[in-house]
């Protein structure tokens, strides 16, 4: 299993960190993991929900200071 | 089940063209029919060679203008387009009375619409204004 590819969006706003994401799992391939660096408290929300939305898989997400780590997979 | 979301943006102010980014990008990302009329003041940014910069309304204008890290709402549109299939049209109204064809627009627009058709096309969508 590879690593997952760490796509940083610290010090933007909503909705900077999920269009980031978004544009990152556009490219990525199925099964490639993609761990989403965000510091917008709004992420920690909104990235479950899209993904629950469009039926990608929440791997975690933990805080870790005022940092937001969401471990995503692609599965389609 | 995907909603239907139609944005219509008449004003030229910072505050309300990130709104209307916002919940266009948002909500075209995540599986919606997205579709916005831009007419108006809102149309003049989208004219190739002019400035980006919008008028700010208030204080929170200052904020959005001033931070970094805020995305432009000129990128949030072109995320809309590209992420999520939104279309971003311009009002022919508009096109007439700037005096400008097609290609002055940036290529993210999508061809010039009437009120007819945009009305037509928007039948039984939400429609939020800008």
């Amino acid at each position: 299993m590879s690593e997952a590819k760490i796509i940083d969006a610290r010090d933007t706003f909503c909705p900077g960190p999920l269009m980031e994401l978004i544009s990152y799992m556009k490219r990525a391939n199925v099964g490639d993991e993609l761990e989403l660096l965000s510091t917008d408290k709004g992420s920690v929300n909104d990235v479950p929900e899209w993904i629950a939305k469009v039926g990608h898989e929440l791997i975690s997400s933990e805080q870790v200071g005022n940092v937001w780590h969401i471990k995503v997979r692609k599965t389609k | 089940m995907a909603r239907k979301i139609y944005i219509v943006c008449v004003s030229g102010t910072r505050e309300k063209l990130q709104m209307a980014a916002m919940i266009a990008s948002v909500a075209a990302a995540t599986g919606d029919e997205v579709c916005v009329f831009f007419s108006m003041n809102a149309l003049l940014y989208f004219v190739k060679g002019q400035s980006p910069d919008a008028p700010v309304e208030g204080s929170f204008g200052t904020l959005l203008e001033q931070d970094g890290g805020v995305p432009p709402f000129k990128q949030l549109f072109k995320y809309a387009a590209e992420l999520g299939d939104a279309k971003l049209l311009p009002c022919s109204m508009a096109i007439d009375l700037l005096r400008v064809s097609t290609d002055q627009l940036d290529p993210e627009l999508g061809p010039p619409t009437g009120l007819t058709k945009f009305l037509s096309e928007a039948e039984g969508a939400q429609m939020l204004t800008f």
